[in-house]
């Protein structure tokens, strides 16, 4: 078997594991939007999706299958080419992070010294679909749907940033592998006990840069109908869909890697090398459909004051008691 | 970064997919009415690019240089342990600088949205 692997050339393996790796991402992605539709009617006492399929496990495909058979409509007057190409970049943006994670101990895709830098590039150019497809629409609510989005992702890479610094300075690399076995061998062997200031500001962060409930301002469905994506139907929709929950799977994979110790368990599963990290990540999930079952949507003037005047401060001086005590101890 | 790279194109890959089985797939019935902009079933009244708040400008120029800010700081919390309380003190003076634009930016309302 090595031997046949052996053979194989080297961008075409990983072709083949990146190939993989998005297949399986894309069915956490297709299952997390049934959870995510189970679990809220579920807490609001309804029954949910349940009639493709036994409990309604196939609605996710049906879904896929309706959106392919609609009708791709281009209104009058929008920027065509941008119009055409938003939904891809938001895409790519949002789900090429994936390769960076490590699952395991012996497996990340994409091995980079900077992959933390590279998550945080990322999580920033998605904003361009989202403002682009905004300019382009040609509609007064998707134009102010990308400004909104604009100025809120902006307004929270910085304390994410500033959050994640945090989780660096504490394992002194931007190897996301190191920073894991950095938290394995620190005393508490998570750093969501040391930094968890840090956790707490990267989660409401992490809410506000994938546009989730209560940070949904772009597309508050009450005010701007659907944001920026109200001109867009059938599978371009359907991408900004998917961007969105790759979001969500890309921020709370990073959130596991950075806090809850990645791949580590207490004690090893054997056969099952992933199920640690897979178990953090469906905990994480879970909290982001929790809080959208929970809260209500909040006020711009709120949404941008929390950003600036509570988190940047508060991951700022997070960060300087963490060098601080670093330094003393 | 070639496995990184490869991703991409394979992200890049599954979108074109999807959009090309939607060309094949997806009925085409053209109707004038399907391509006015969309609001809540009222004609639109003029063109969809409308002026908006000056205050989007001052939040992006205070995130251009929070950001930079950060960039500097990255460095630095790698090699922590080397600059030691040299880089911590250098670190603060920096910081502190910048807090004072930030407090005077705060203070002349820029973070304000009423």
């Amino acid at each position: 078997m090595s031997d046949i692997i052996a053979q194989i050339p080297y961008p075409l393996l990983v072709f083949i594991v990146a190939f993989i790796l998005l297949n399986l991402t894309l069915l956490h992605v297709a299952y997390l939007t049934y959870a995510e539709r189970k679990i809220i009617a579920r807490m609001q006492q309804r029954l949910g999706p349940n009639r493709v399929g036994p409990r309604g496990l196939l609605q996710p495909i049906a879904d896929v299958l309706k959106l392919l058979q609609k009708e791709d409509i281009i209104p009058n007057n929008v920027d065509k080419s941008v119009f055409k190409i938003a939904p891809l970049i938001s895409l790519v943006c949002a789900g090429t992070g994936v390769s960076l994670i490590p699952l395991w101990e012996k497996f990340v895709l994409s091995n980079l010294n900077v992959g933390l830098l590279f998550i945080l590039a990322l999580s920033s150019l998605s904003a361009y679909g989202v403002i682009l497809s905004g300019w382009a629409s040609n509609s007064r609510y998707a134009l102010l749907g990308g400004l909104r989005s604009s100025a809120q992702v902006i307004s929270y890479e910085i304390a994410m940033s500033l959050a994640l610094l945090s989780v660096v300075l504490m394992a002194g690399s931007f190897n996301l592998q190191d920073i894991v076995k950095a938290q394995v061998a620190s005393p508490f062997k998570v750093y969501l006990i040391p930094q968890v200031v840090a956790f707490f500001v990267f989660m409401v962060c992490a809410l506000a840069e994938t546009n989730r409930v209560p940070f949904d301002l772009p597309e508050a469905e009450t005010e701007l109908v659907a944001g920026y994506f109200v001109e867009y139907s059938g599978i371009r929709f359907a991408l900004f869909y998917l961007a969105e929950y790759f979001g969500m799977v890309v921020m709370s994979a990073l959130a596991v890697t950075c806090f809850l110790g990645g791949y580590a368990g207490p004690f090893e599963v054997p056969g099952l090398p992933f199920i640690w990290f897979l178990l953090k990540l469906y905990v994480l999930l879970f909290f982001y459909i929790w809080v959208r079952a929970t809260l209500p949507r909040y006020r711009y003037d709120q949404l941008m004051g929390l950003g600036w005047k509570v988190l940047i401060p508060l991951a700022l001086a997070n960060l300087f008691v963490t060098a601080f005590l670093k330094l003393y101890l | 970064m070639l496995p990184f790279l490869i991703t991409a194109l394979i992200f890049l890959i599954l979108g074109s997919v999807m959009l090309i089985a939607n060309r094949v797939l997806a009925p085409r019935r053209p109707d004038p009415r399907k391509y006015i902009p969309y609001e809540c079933g009222v004609d639109p009244s003029g063109p969809g690019w409308v002026p908006f708040h000056v205050r989007f400008y001052l939040i992006a120029l205070i995130f251009l240089v929070f950001d930079v800010e950060v960039v500097f700081l990255y460095p630095w919390a790698v090699i922590f342990e080397e600059l030691s309380w040299f880089g911590f003190v250098e670190v603060t003076i920096f910081v502190v600088m910048l807090l004072l634009a930030y407090v005077y930016a705060w203070s002349e309302g820029a973070l304000q949205w009423e």
